[in-house]
């Protein structure tokens, strides 16, 4: 494993000597390093999104039916070779509703990713860097949305807003879904608002705002990332949880409109498994690549995390870097 | 007590931003949500369309202020309104019926989940590498599953193919709800599908952050000098190891409950179980807006309360609380 030799303050970008100002390429190349570095976990999520993203991209194309087709027929059909993955019971291509349907769901998710992502880092650093009365009040509001139930609110303002498209549903979904993120950003901006490079930056006359942008951010870049993936993640489970229950626009096709009719023709008690199967894996798979991602970047900056892969070899037993047994183990395998 | 007061000072203004988002939705949103009640139901009396049209804040009387202050005198006496869809059953009824379900269901499940975790990544931690902690990567799948999606795959295995449980309802037909073995026992059959839904998929994010925590612990030096001092690995373990590690555990279960709550709310749907979560799910599928905005009250006060009590744990287990502020 190439990922053992290196030390681990060289391994996590988070505990790596804070860099000054970074211009554009730098930023560009910090990225690239970041990625080359990242743990096998990450690399197998990032991959696993990059098909769904593909499939966002050209499902449509790809697909044999139109998602909406229906026929005379009133049984859901097994797979077979017409429908790969069957037929709903109204006649419905089952891969042709998924294929169409993760550009919906990608899309859902990365946008309410982008939007969330982007409150957090405002409120999260505001809060952080300037300290004081604006720090209560903005804390005091990311927790409080953080405690409110967000799912049975989020129910009841779609409920107003029925069978609305993809931009509100993210918009209603950002609005619930940045506190997460804003507190573990605060937290961190406040561990590097009295870093030298910081103060050396505000004694030189620096505005706030620049500091933010070209000193702090850069400083922050695996924290804001991990809390991006898990903004999708949580958008992605939300939405598909919000379209199963049927107050979001239908004619998309998120996995959760499949599941919803699935649901509705009562597929598990027709024992047609393929109907609901297929686009719950979807969402499970989709869901377990951003889960990988964020172990990933948690490892990165945690290399305590790392699990059985970081076992050393050392004569004929395996030691493990927080091993808590060294002493009494060996002690006892000698005597013996 | 400097932290306790704080908390609750925290939770005071949390309970208010619920009722006041809930005063706020129908007066803000697009549409008239009495229109769409009214034109959904012919058979209201202009009576309940009139007291419909003062709570949704349609032909207000007074000012918006005297409106706020008359809501707040509707919710501190638990007046939530008139069920549009089950009229004219009173909205508070209807919860009243349904809330213990949910309770009951929700709460155990969720202890036994938060147990079961925590004591899972407590053992994963101390045998890093082990049977235990190859199994994650199974156990994040389960996370990032929709628990609805797992709830099909249960009935589909247990109930269809198998029939060894019941499903759908909370209790089986033709039993009446009463202190009797028969109907509790149905409930119980009926609510062990339910229960292992909310643990499988809510078990991991426990086991892993006490896992994570516990990896930090256990590498302390104090562990190895009670190790060196030849205590018991149960001690060590436990008194030791886990009993500081726990802490992130019991501030993050105040967090995530909001998640668990979700997600049982969408499983009761599923299993057409006669909860909060299928009442929300009829309200909206019959625009029952009274109904709907009142459970989402309910909800939050209930979510509220056990984060409450969650914090105030944590300040009974962490002497630091106690002393710092946090809010």
């Amino acid at each position: 494993m190439a990922a053992l030799r290196k030390l681990p303050s060289d391994a996590a970008p988070a505990a790596a000597p804070p860099r000054g100002r970074l211009g554009t390429v730098a930023w560009m190349t910090s990225l690239g390093g970041v990625y080359g570095r990242l743990p096998l976990k990450a690399k197998i999520g990032l991959a696993i999104l990059g098909v769904y993203i593909l499939v966002a991209i050209i499902g449509p194309l790809l697909a044999p039916y139109s998602p909406d087709a229906t026929s005379t027929q009133s049984i859901p059909e097994a797979p077979n070779i017409h429908h790969l993955f069957g037929t709903s019971a109204t006649g419905g291509d089952v891969l042709s509703q998924i294929l169409t349907g993760t550009r919906a769901t990608v899309v859902l998710g990365l946008m309410t990713g982008v939007i969330a992502t982007f409150l957090s880092v405002l409120v999260g650093t505001a809060a952080g860097y300037l300290g004081g009365y604006a720090d209560e009040g903005l804390s005091l509001i990311s927790n409080v949305f953080l405690v409110l139930p967000a799912l049975p609110l989020l129910v009841v303002i779609l409920g107003y807003l029925p069978h609305t498209g993809e931009v509100p549903t993210a918009i209603v979904l950002s609005a619930l879904g940045w506190a997460w993120g804003a507190r573990v950003i605060r937290a961190q901006t406040m561990s590097l608002r009295n870093r030298d490079f910081v103060l050396a930056a505000r004694e030189v006359g620096e505005r706030p705002w620049r500091i933010i942008v070209f000193e702090l951010l850069p400083n922050q870049i695996g924290l804001i990332a991990a809390s991006f993936v898990g903004t999708v993640l949580y958008a992605i489970l939300t939405s598909v949880a919000l379209a199963f229950i049927g107050i979001t626009n239908f004619s998309d096709w998120n996995y959760g409109d499949i599941l919803y009719w699935a649901d509705n023709g009562s597929a598990v008690q027709l024992g047609a498994w393929w109907w609901y199967m297929f686009p719950g894996m979807a969402t499970a798979v989709l869901g377990m690549s951003l889960v990988l991602i964020n172990f990933g970047l948690d490892e990165l900056s945690n290399p305590r995390l790392r699990s059985s892969r970081s076992l050393r070899k050392l004569g004929k037993r395996s030691w493990r870097p927080a091993d808590p047994t060294p002493v009494i183990l060996d002690y006892v395998e000698g005597s013996l | 007590m400097a932290f306790i007061a704080r908390r609750l000072a925290f939770y005071v203004v949390a309970i208010w931003s619920a009722v006041t988002i809930n005063f706020l939705i129908p007066r803000v949103m697009p549409g008239n949500a009495v229109e769409s009640a009214i034109s959904r139901f012919q058979n209201l009396t202009p009576q309940v369309v009139k007291a419909l049209e003062i709570e949704f804040g349609f032909h207000p009387k007074g000012t918006i202020f005297s409106q706020y202050l008359q809501y707040w005198n509707n919710v501190i006496h638990f007046n939530l309104g008139v069920s549009t869809s089950q009229y004219p059953t009173h909205v508070s009824t209807i919860i009243g019926q349904t809330l213990p379900w949910t309770l009951t269901l929700v709460g155990v499940a969720t202890v036994l989940s938060f147990l079961i975790g925590t004591l899972l990544g407590v053992f994963t931690a101390w045998r890093r590498g082990g049977a235990f902690d190859r199994a994650l990567p199974a156990l994040m799948l389960l996370q990032a599953t929709p628990y609805f999606f797992l709830a099909l795959l249960l009935i589909q295995a247990f109930a269809v193919s198998l029939t060894w449980l019941p499903f759908g309802q909370g209790y089986s037909l033709g039993l009446s709800p009463g202190f009797n073995w028969s109907f509790i026992s149905s409930a119980i059959t009926h609510s062990i599908l339910p229960a292992v839904t909310i643990i499988a998929t809510s078990v991991g994010g426990w086991m892993l952050q006490m896992r994570n925590v516990m990896l930090t612990t256990i590498s302390e030096d104090y562990i190895l000098v009670a190790q060196a001092k030849g205590l018991s690995t149960r001690r060590v373990m436990f008194t030791y190891g886990a009993r500081n590690a726990i802490l992130p555990n019991i501030a993050g279960f105040a967090l995530s409950l909001g998640f668990v709550v979700a997600g049982a709310l969408v499983m009761e749907i599923v299993f057409s179980y006669p909860g909060v979560g299928f009442t929300l799910y009829n309200a909206v599928t019959s625009n029952d807006y009274p109904l709907m905005q009142g459970i989402f009250l309910v909800i939050s006060i209930a979510v509220l309360s056990a984060s409450l009590l969650a914090d105030i744990a944590y300040a009974f287990a962490d002497p630091r609380a106690r002393s710092r502020s946090a809010f």
